[in-house]
């Protein structure tokens, strides 16, 4: 039996990038544990996906330290992803790409993640929030221990953003995996989310509960207008204490 | 008489089974001027051959091999795009080939055959090389499958997923300088690329898997091969360009028949 403190990923003032330019991140502390839910969010460039691509290391590390758990099994959802028309891909062969698997563990995951009547169309075909539930099947699969997902509902309409944390908040419950999910948005935050980092310019502003970053005067600062109680689509509701966000 | 055409049927359809999968990747990793470039430098390998006394197919895959590590290493200086970098190679290399075999005094090379290739020209020491090196080729690429696949849907997807890049890569590479070797007698220099491409894309209409798409690129350059080769044999017209013709007539008729047969 493992703790389940234990982390998964655990970075000490990650740098990346830096070579002549700016830094994309400078001096991040980030912490995942199993069974933990932590979202990264914060406005266009401030190192969202640079920060999880570098946890998970698809990103070189320009300095600071990376621990991962040797047992780390990640399943990534990318945030841009798309097929080109001269490579001819179904859904199945797509979900079979790095390995082949029985076709029953394939119905399972396909259902799991709402494609089953996909599996025989072609990727190229599909629509957005279709592909992003063939990426979470694909990233499934591997049966991972941290689920890694850049901006897992973007570009989808309310309701399809709604299904799609529904659905990964199933996911987690069933599986009982870690997430690093990176959001666009707080208001979208996912309401079993334990911690919120809020970055900056590639620095982390403020971290906590989703309250606690929602109260914190600087997140206010920048998205102070897009505020209000109507658009918050999910609340933050266990019965669990978490430390404070502090500016 | 027969013999001859046989022969050299058989040399085509070693090819076409090698051109058909290999194809289907330089059709969905855009290579094709990446492969043209390695072709082109395939007559420096004949010239050095002929002056260094080297086994001339060795010599081939040996200078396609250096120059797509040439290119791979070029490629990571951004201040060059990718096709002008490609056209400088593909043409000075192709340049410095006739000039090389300009200097080899006294020789006599049948350049039009290298340039334009001469299937009716094979000798049976060609065939074990079509097929010992054809199955070799093959071997590997059944090995790497699966990974350059993955790599070529996403390599975002293959580095998360902890698959090796750059040796699945470098493979891939060295099978292209093999099969560069092999097709060049068939089709020649010049004409090598659409042998890769055209079968692959007559195939794309009509496959909805990769392996599909790879295993009807085969039947289309196995059509084109014979169809050329029958024009060669009977109306001897030039090999290399008649089996190009054929191939590009099959990619037409399955482009304008391919909304028929096929619903996408």
């Amino acid at each position: 039996m493992r703790d389940s403190d234990e982390a998964l990923i655990k970075a000490r003032g990650l740098v990346v990038g830096g070579g002549g330019g700016r830094a994309r991140l400078q001096g991040v502390d980030l912490e995942v544990r199993r069974e933990e839910l932590v979202t990264l969010v914060g406005s266009n460039g401030a190192g969202k996906s640079t920060l999880l691509k570098a946890a998970i290391g698809l990103e070189p590390v320009a300095a600071g330290r990376l621990e991962r758990s040797p047992d780390l099994r990640i399943g990534y959802v990318p945030q841009h992803f798309a097929v080109a028309d001269n490579l001819p891909l179904t859904v199945e062969r797509f979900l079979n790409l790095q390995l082949k698997r029985p076709r029953e563990s394939l119905r399972t995951v396909a259902e799991e993640a709402g494609i089953a009547n996909l599996l025989p169309r072609p990727v190229q075909g599909l629509s957005g929030g279709e592909l992003r539930k063939t990426l979470l099947a694909r990233a499934l699969l591997r049966s991972p221990n941290l689920l890694a997902l850049d901006e897992p509902a973007a570009g989808l309409d309310v309701n399809a953003q709604t299904e799609m944390y529904e659905r990964i908040d199933r996911i987690r419950r069933q599986r009982g995996c870690g997430l690093l999910v990176v959001s666009h948005d707080l208001h979208l935050v996912m309401a079993a989310t334990d911690e919120v980092v809020y970055l900056q310019e590639g620095r982390v502003s403020c971290r906590g509960t989703p309250e606690s970053v929602r109260e914190n005067p600087e997140y206010r600062r920048v998205f102070g207008p897009h505020l209000g109680p109507a658009t918050a689509v999910y609340t933050h509701a266990h019965p669990h204490p978490h430390e404070d966000c502090r500016p | 008489m027969m013999a001859l055409f046989w022969s050299a049927a058989l040399a085509g359809l070693g090819l076409a089974l090698l051109a058909g999968p290999l194809g289907s990747f330089v059709v969905w990793r855009r290579m094709a001027y990446f492969g043209d470039t390695l072709a082109h430098s395939a007559l420096m390998g004949v010239a050095l051959g002929y002056l260094w006394h080297l086994d001339l197919n060795l010599a081939v895959v040996a200078v396609c091999l250096v120059l797509a590590v040439v290119v791979v290493v070029l490629r990571s200086n951004r201040r060059l795009a990718d096709d002008t970098l490609l056209g400088i190679l593909s043409h000075s290399t192709l340049s410095l080939g006739l000039v090389a075999l300009a200097f080899a005094e006294g020789l006599r090379v049948d350049l039009m055959g290298y340039l334009f290739g001469d299937i009716l020209a094979v000798e049976p020491a060609d065939l074990l090389w079509i097929y010992g090196g054809g199955a070799l080729v093959l071997a590997l690429l059944a090995w790497i499958w699966r990974p350059l696949l993955l790599m070529t849907v996403s390599e975002e997807l293959a580095r998360a997923e902890g698959a090796s890049l750059v040796r699945v890569q470098l493979v891939f590479m060295a099978l292209m300088a093999v099969v560069i070797a092999i097709a060049m007698k068939i089709v020649g220099i010049l004409l090598v690329t659409s042998m890769l491409i055209i079968p692959a894309a007559t195939a794309r209409g009509f496959a909805r898997t990769p392996e599909r798409m790879a295993a009807y690129a085969v039947g289309v350059g196995v059509l084109a091969i014979l169809i050329g080769l029958s024009g060669a044999f009977w109306w001897d017209l030039p090999s290399g360009p008649a089996i190009v013709v054929a191939s590009a007539a099959l990619f037409l008729i399955s482009h304008a028949a391919s909304p028929l047969l096929v619903r996408r």
